[in-house]
């Protein structure tokens, strides 16, 4: 940050929710569906129609005020907001106002090894608009997104710059996603973002005049539009100019933000509570049903990883970023007992392979079982690492276990003492001449004898053996 | 127009509320609703006269158990359907003054 | 059969043993409304497939399927219930056009029951009124005297069944829209408990206040078609899983050891015309001869039920009528080009020309009642009043089985009367508007004609989910009355 001023960032984070229908009707809520399929007379708001609540977005919504240690309320109301829009069907936006289902939580993260904590002032629940999209002299709008259910997640004014903001974001992504309550697909829209922000002073208490940047869709984004802002807004001040509390957007094509309308037309969105929504009780009984359900979140998983399991914090980072890598690795493990051995296969071989061919894990052509069973064989030195990739590669083709590959090509590593020492006595016989280069003190030359030793074995000879018997005949006489 | 300032809702007021309510008034209405709603609200405001302190607003009168509905899919019309009482379309889209 | 005479449960039985076809019953009515309503106004639009329903019906009987407790029985639907495939405009110019792609769960109910829908009846635009004048196709007429209005909201529901074009309909009724006109056209008209009849598919006008009900001649024939509208529907959340009670076949007029309420409030401070007085007085005092018990009661916060009612109805009102738009249906302002227009002047054109007078009145109050700076001195101030209400009200119904009063202060006024005075139309629905807040049921009982021969009903209220003893009452005051039967001749 330049200068002597400091930025004061709050995000407001809208996350669609897992569910197959929308939150007040039956309509799909499946992502690619042609125009208008979607929807009903509910979600167009045809006369007489009425919201009836779906109970899985209740159910996510408290189970992501858990995870962001929030307090859930007992009893929660849904407002309307009322403002006229093409894309609002009703004439009002049904959302939590100032009973939201979470309120005062936290979250927290790291960046850079530091941790940080963040306020979450509350998390309310609310029906997504339709789309628009300008087309020549008209606006054409489908409502397959009016209804659709969105938690919006709004955070402290606690994030200080811009790297911060969207490692709050991810950290946020990365807890939905563990809870399987939202997908977190960003290119789909499900996790959007707006970031509201003021400079000031540093050593100054009150908060300068804030400026939202509505509707970003990544986390690079989110950081290079509060760079951008941030230095809009330091310069202005410089120059002795007041900000303007407005609305801004970002222009990705020009890396700036620009005013959305500044039409100083003041909303009143007159919130009252919606009439045809009964207030959403939470009982105690359901709480503690939904608490059991919260699975370890990747903060504390990580932790565990460094404590228990012995893995580097940046492996176990890592491996927690997603929930199902996280898993992936805690069956490979348990399977072979060689937890740094396991994390560093799955961050080398089994991510490249999964990139490669644009699969999730979940999706993995080999299981971790398999994985588990691969390891266990290289620490019982039934194979050597080289030899492992090669049967890794085949496991990935194949899909089949370690230990079928291994019978099925004959290649369980050479142990056998005697049987290593014919096949050297072979290679040395052959190369009489480097031996007595080798023996006149070039002993450089050990690497070749290795080299030639392995190849005579195919590559299966146990690599120490082969080293250990070398040792002995190339110092010994012949 | 006359600007009725003397009325709980002034002519000024009630165009701002037309406004916010997205109604063209003509200029007769305008003045009528001035004079009425601010009669109608002069007799409504006796309502401030009952002790109120702490008393959760009543939204709906009766008891009635929460159900919510399941998370389930049902598709109730086809997007033609939808369409079918629309004033302009556009493919299976409705159509409106361009929104900047 | 005399179709005119017949109840319900009569023109079905009929129906279902074959005695008369479901198609000559239709045809009958059909006939009829056709007949008389150029006089009345009492129907927006007929059903062009009413012989068809009809033919359906009776297809059902011949191969042995029972049609229901409604079979053949022709209804007229207020234009407030969406009917599949049938113009639905709630009287208002903005839904000139609307059909509508789906049925309120009302009138899936009834034709699941074996009613054949007739038509679309006449009302007050959005139910806005107690008149009936706030229709976009005009206003109806009162079959009694023509000069005078049927009462309203629910105007075309009263009219048409004062003089017989159809055996029952359906009304809503927000604050008195149901009760209000069945009093003015001496019919049954009944508003249940706030919560017993899905409002999904009926167009709102106030959804805390909004409930549905049918008008009938009888008590009887109200108490068999309430309990086939009444029900849980997952479609309305504020649609109550109550069970419901088999009312028709529990009616009991006994009167011994009821206890009667009389409100304090609503009998001293006057107003009332004459007739509608002695007609309140003798009720009482036949239904004490009968045996019942008449107790005093107090509500004192019904002194302010006309300004809650208006301050939320409107508020609610403001906000429900915001998706008539023109942009997904109804009416749309008819614009040269959409291509260099303003967003506010295409919605603004569009509401302020599709409204009519009253409605938009109501939603500049609602609009006015919510917004910034006046949302805790109405909106939120009313909400506190009404729960003590109706906390005064559960706790009078501790003392007494039923409420009973008069419905308005004074029989049917003229056409034209009070349609230049809001608030004096406001104060019409003095008696009518207090169920609706405390979410009571409430109904409508013809007891007698004034002087110059319009009819005059006692309202009855009950404690929530009472229906019965309301019915009850209902059933003695009418057994008493003389007026069952009685049909308005045009």
């Amino acid at each position: 940050m330049s200068r002597n001023f400091e930025a004061v960032i709050g995000l407001e984070v809208h996350a669609q929710l897992k569910t197959k229908s929308k939150i007040f009707c039956a309509d799909s809520t499946q992502f690619d569906a042609g125009d208008n399929e979607n929807t009903s007379p509910v979600s167009v708001g045809m006369p007489g129609t009425l919201p009836a609540l779906n109970e899985r977005v209740v159910e996510q919504a408290i189970k992501a005020g858990l995870a962001l240690n929030c307090h859930i309320r007992p009893v929660s109301i849904f407002a309307r907001k009322n403002y006229f829009y093409p894309d609002l069907p009703k004439g009002y936006q049904i959302s939590q106002y100032d009973k939201p289902i979470c309120e005062n939580g936290s979250v927290e993260f790291k960046l850079q090894g530091k941790a940080h904590q963040i306020r979450i002032e509350r998390a309310h629940l609310e029906e997504d608009a339709g789309k628009s999209t300008h087309f020549g002299d008209y606006t054409l709008l489908n409502y397959n997104r009016a209804g659709i259910p969105l938690l919006e997640i709004v955070s402290g004014p606690d994030l200080r710059s811009p790297a911060e903001a969207a490692e709050y974001a991810k950290a946020l992504r990365q807890i939905l996603r563990y809870l399987d309550v939202c997908d977190g697909n960003l290119e789909e829209g499900s996790l959007r973002c707006d970031c509201n922000i003021s400079v000031r002073l540093r050593g100054e208490t009150k908060l300068g005049t804030k400026v939202e940047i509505k509707n970003i869709n990544s986390f690079r984004f989110i950081e290079k539009s509060l760079e951008y802002e941030i230095e809009r807004q330091i310069e202005a001040v410089e120059r002795g100019e007041k900000i303007i509390q407005e609305t801004r957007l970002w222009d990705p094509d020009k890396n700036k933000t620009f005013s959305m309308r500044t039409k100083e037309d003041a909303q009143d969105y007159r919130y009252f509570p919606d009439p045809d929504l009964l207030p959403v009780i939470v009982t105690k009984e359901a709480l503690e049903k939904f608490k059991k359900e919260i699975p370890e979140l990747p903060l504390a998983r990580s932790r565990r990883f460094t404590e228990e399991l012995g893995l580097s914090e940046n492996d176990a980072d890592a491996i927690v970023s997603e929930r199902e890598i996280a898993d992936y690795f805690e069956s490979a493990s348990r399977m072979c007992g060689n937890f740094k051995a396991t994390a560093n296969w799955i961050m080398t071989e089994v991510l490249r392979e999964l990139n490669e061919s644009k699969l999730s894990i979940i999706q993995s052509r080999i299981t971790a079982e398999n994985l588990g069973a691969l390891i266990k064989l290289i620490d019982a030195g039934t194979i050597s690492g080289k030899i492992a990739k090669t049967i890794f590669s085949e496991m990935w083709t194949s899909e089949d276990s370690p230990e079928k590959i291994i019978k099925t090509k004959g290649l369980v590593q050479i142990s056998d003492s005697s049987a290593i020492e014919k096949l050297i006595d072979e290679v040395l016989a052959a190369n009489t001449s480097q031996v007595a280069e080798f023996r006149s003190g070039k002993t450089k030359l050990f690497g070749f004898f290795v080299g030639a030793a392995m190849k005579a074995s195919k590559g299966q000879a146990n690599p120490d053996l082969v080293n250990e018997i070398l040792q002995k005949k190339l110092k010994g006489g012949l | 127009m006359p600007d009725t300032k003397t009325s709980k809702l002034s002519t000024t007021e009630i165009t701002h509320i037309a406004k916010l309510a997205r109604l063209d008034l003509s200029a007769n209405e305008t003045t009528n609703y001035s004079l009425q709603l601010s009669k109608a609200l002069d007799y409504f405001e006796q309502i401030s006269q009952v002790e109120t302190l702490g008393i959760v607003p009543l939204v709906t009168p009766t008891e009635i158990e929460n159900i919510l509905r399941k998370d389930e899919v049902y598709k109730e019309l086809s997007s033609e359907e939808i369409l079918k009482n629309a004033p302009h379309k556009t493919g299976h889209l409705f159509t409106v003054p361009p929104v900047v | 059969m005399d179709l005119i005479k017949a109840s319900l449960a009569e023109i079905s039985q009929a129906v279902r043993t074959k005695k008369i076809s479901a198609l000559e019953v239709t045809k009958f009515f059909l006939e009829r409304s056709k007949k008389l309503n150029p006089t009345l106004n009492a129907f927006i639009c007929f059903d062009e497939t009413a012989e068809l329903q009809a033919t359906a019906i009776d297809q059902k009987i011949y191969q042995g399927e029972n049609p229901g407790p409604l079979a053949g029985v022709p209804w007229g639907i207020k234009d407030m219930f969406c009917t599949k495939g049938l113009k639905t405009t709630a009287a208002s110019k903005i839904l000139e056009n609307f059909i509508p792609p789906y049925d309120a769960t009302v009138v899936s109910q009834l034709k699941k029951n074996g009613a054949v829908i007739l038509g679309k009846l006449n009302q007050d635009e959005f139910a806005m009124g107690s008149s009936n004048e706030n229709s976009y196709f005009g206003a109806v007429k009162n079959p009694w005297n023509l000069n005078c209005v049927p009462g309203g909201s629910s105007g075309g529901s009263a009219a048409a069944l004062a003089t017989r074009m159809v055996p029952a309909s359906t009304g809503t009724d927000t604050g008195g829209s149901i009760r209000q006109p069945a009093n003015f056209c001496g019919v049954v008209g009944i508003k249940p408990t706030y919560g017993r009849i899905s409002r999904y598919g009926i167009i709102a006008y106030a959804s805390s206040l909004d409930q549905a009900g049918p008008l009938t001649n009888s008590v009887t024939d109200a108490a068999l078609a309430l309990e086939l509208m009444c029900g849980k529907d997952m479609k309305d959340a504020t649609c109550s899983s109550q069970p419901v009670p088999e009312w028709s076949k529990n009616l009991n007029s006994s009167m011994k050891s009821v206890r009667v309420g009389v409100l304090k409030e609503y009998m001293q401070d006057g107003g009332l015309h004459a007739d509608v007085q002695k007609t309140v007085e003798k009720s009482l005092s036949e239904l004490k001869a009968l045996g019942a018990e008449i107790i005093e009661v107090s509500v004192p916060l019904t002194k302010y039920a006309v300004p809650m009612y208006y301050l939320i109805a409107a508020s609610e009102a403001s906000s429900n009528l915001s998706r008539y738009d023109g942009v997904r249906y109804g009416h749309r302002s008819n614009f040269q080009s959409l291509a260099n227009l303003e967003l506010g002047e295409f919605y603004s054109k569009t509401r302020g020309e599709g409204f009519g007078e009253e409605v938009k009145r109501r939603i500049m109050l609602g609009t006015y009642c919510l917004s910034s700076g006046y949302y805790e001195a109405y909106y939120n101030k009313a909400g506190q009043v009404r729960r003590l209400l109706r906390d005064q009200f559960i706790a009078a119904f501790n003392q007494c089985d039923v409420i009973l009063s008069p419905v308005t202060a004074a029989p049917a006024f003229q056409l034209q009367e009070r349609i230049s005075d809001p608030l004096q139309m406001y104060l019409n629905d003095i008696f009518t508007v207090s169920t609706n807040l405390a979410g009571l049921p409430g109904m409508s009982v013809p007891f007698g004609f004034s002087e110059k021969k319009l009819p005059i009903g006692i309202q009855l209220m009950a404690a929530h989910f009472q229906e019965q003893k309301m019915l009850n009452v209902g059933l003695a005051l009418e057994s008493i009355s003389g007026m069952k039967g009685l049909v308005a001749n045009v």
